[in-house]
């Protein structure tokens, strides 16, 4: 990211002396030429995190493991186990009672299918055709932004709320998970035992993972938002597609195109849980997420800046 | 006429479009092949009735839209491929303001600033305050914007185009939805920032505005520049001035501008109005008096804009179909 923007200042760097008369350029000094790429990405970060949306989504995702730790709590006081009830829940749902730990994994693959992208489709979707609605589009863009300088800031902003969204599950569940249930040594999926500090680490990976699965879709979003001057249409457009695509990803028949999909791989993190770590689908998962970022970034970028704004 | 705009580019012209021309996607014409000339340090009011593609130039001139044909320089570089050097020193105000509801003034103001690479981070604070003070916002700057009144929104948009020293300023319908109060306001600051040597770009559909505020003007309808030049060329070429007698005996004060060569005459209430004739006009007063006729008033009236616009455009200042 940092360096995308370093080269579009070289690109750019025509600096001052070009300028006739230099009455912008006179009171800025060299100094802030360097600085200027972070103002309008933190600009944005401010922006996207004191929206009153954007906390709901995240207090929603800091709900959900809550709620299930709580759940689990309640149905095994009596000393049953889990699924005593019948059915089955979310993944590692059944270690949660030996360790608090799990609940960070159940938690993350609870999230994961719906509320998570869900939440990622809203702040993607709404990205630039917010602004195109209302309106501010215009004055970012003649201030000057510049539209590649824009798009990213506002896909790095994307990626950054990818993280923050699955850090605060993460976080949630780790804190209600170590207030409710035991904590101490970790079984691992493969039988292996490790300590404490260890899986945390490893829950900081599968957290990080996790964000990074939801690059793909974060992608797709900006491109959707290029689109149309209707934050809502984009917001709604991107979450379809993700219910679609999770729709098609379910029907066997069509195996031959799920590798393609952006939430096929999305349950591999558990494989960080294995000792030695699986890696395969892991791999597999981050070549889909480059994929798809790369083709509808780049798609995003080719829309947006030969695109006419007249919102 | 070509050759002309091309050579007054690169010195005085601030603003200067060849063969500008959109053509939106389903065919419809825009903008037709505009050559517009914006004199440094001019006032230059840009006249149309909606739709007659003033906001769609302006767009182009900011590099929001791409030309169909044609191309537009703005100070000395073109649009939009110099856009990052040209726009740091352009303020503009396009369509009215818009603005971030859930933040304050003075924060939606620092978001805009943020957006430009050539803005000092260390001077924005004051910048910002600055710019508040000039509208006359300063005491409503924290306030969230989405409980601010048009009028207050309008001036805060200004004072983003204010942010930082500028050469030129684009303010299209800059005092839209404003109180009469408010209008005056802006109209003296838009003198104030001419009299510091900005060049402003002016879009209104308001002619007497245009008249009140402007050294120049061109005037646009559908799609198309019908003329451009000064304000008072515009006045004077137009269409002359015409003779306005008010009196109660207008039967009489008739008959007698008749036999002195008045032409065109029309009686409305007790004014009657036509064109003068070549002769003196203290004779004309005269022979009013000497017939008897009781005179209020007897005066030229100069022929405003609109005259000038129904005259060059041959139809009336409506919304083009």
């Amino acid at each position: 990211m940092s360096r995308a923007e370093l080269t579009e200042e070289r690109a750019s760097g025509r600096p001052g002396a070009e300028r006739p008369d230099g009455a912008a350029a006179a009171g800025a000094p060299a100094r802030s030429r360097a600085v200027w790429s972070l103002g309008l990405f933190r600009s944005e970060l401010t922006i996207t995190f004191r929206r009153w949306r954007t906390l709901a989504l995240l207090a929603v995702l800091a709900a959900v493991p809550i709620l299930v730790g709580v759940a689990v709590r309640i149905e095994t006081s009596d000393g049953g186990s889990i699924g005593s009830g019948g059915g089955e829940g979310p993944a590692f749902i059944s270690q949660i009672t030996n360790n608090g730990l799990f609940l960070v994994f159940t938690s993350l693959a609870a999230t994961l299918p719906f509320f998570l992208p869900m939440s990622i489709g809203v702040i993607a979707g709404d990205s630039v055709a917010g602004e195109a609605s209302a309106g501010t589009l215009r004055y970012l863009l003649v201030a000057p932004s510049g539209r590649t300088r824009l798009l990213l800031a506002k896909f790095t902003t994307v990626l950054v709320f990818c993280l923050a969204a699955t850090l605060t599950v993460a976080v949630s569940a780790l804190i209600t998970g170590a207030l409710l249930f035991p904590t101490g040594e970790v079984t691992l999926l493969s039988g292996t035992a490790i300590p404490f500090s260890e899986g945390l680490l490893r829950c900081l990976a599968v957290a990080v993972l996790v964000a990074v699965s939801l690059l793909g879709l974060a992608a797709l979003g900006l491109f959707i938002s290029t689109l149309t001057n209707s934050g809502i249409a984009a917001m709604a457009a991107t979450v379809g597609l993700l219910i679609t695509v999770q729709i098609v990803n379910t029907i066997p028949q069509l195996h031959a195109v799920h590798p393609f999909l952006f939430p096929h791989y999305w349950l591999s993190f558990a494989d960080v849980l294995r000792d030695p770590v699986y890696w395969d689908d892991i791999l597999k998962n981050l070549g889909v997420q480059a994929l798809y970022t790369a083709v509808f970034g780049s798609a995003a970028w080719a829309r947006f800046t030969g695109r006419d704004i007249t919102a | 006429m070509a050759g002309q705009t091309a050579a007054s580019t690169t010195d005085s012209a601030v603003i200067s479009t060849r063969g500008l021309t959109k053509r939106y996607r389903g065919g419809q014409l825009a903008v037709d092949a505009l050559d517009l000339s914006v004199p440094r340090g001019s006032v230059f009011g840009f006249l149309g009735p909606n739709g007659s593609g003033k906001t769609t130039t302006i767009r182009m001139l900011l590099g929001l839209i791409e030309p169909t044909e044609g191309g537009a320089v703005l100070l000395g570089e073109p649009m939009p491929r110099a856009a990052r050097h040209v726009l740091p020193r352009v303020g503009a105000l396009i369509e009215g303001p818009a603005l971030y509801g859930f933040l304050s003034g003075r924060d939606n103001l620092l978001r805009y600033d943020a957006a430009d690479p050539t803005a000092d981070p260390a001077t924005r604070t004051a910048r910002v305050g600055h710019a508040l003070e000039r509208v006359g916002l300063a005491a409503a700057g924290s306030k969230k914007a989405r409980a601010y009144s048009l009028g207050m929104k309008q001036r805060l948009g200004l004072a983003a185009a204010l942010l930082q020293p500028r050469e030129l300023l684009v303010l299209d319908e800059p005092t839209n939805g404003l109180d009469p109060q408010g209008m005056r306001e802006i109209r003296s600051l838009v003198r104030e920032l001419a009299g510091d040597g900005i060049t402003v770009f002016l879009s209104s559909h308001l002619l007497d505005e245009i008249e009140q505020v402007c050294t120049h003007t061109a005037v646009m309808n559908r799609g198309r520049l019908i003329t451009q030049g000064t304000v008072a060329e515009m006045s004077a070429a137009g269409a002359r001035g015409k003779l306005a007698v008010t009196t109660p005996d207008t039967a009489e004060a008739a008959r007698v501008l008749k036999e002195r060569g008045v032409t065109d005459l029309v009686t409305e209430g007790d004014e009657i109005t036509g064109d003068p004739p070549a002769a003196d006009l203290a004779e004309l007063n005269a022979a009013l008096v000497e017939a008897g006729v009781r005179v209020r008033a007897f005066g030229v009236k100069r022929a405003s804009l609109e005259d000038v616009f129904v005259q060059l455009t041959g139809e009336g200042f409506d919304v083009a179909g």
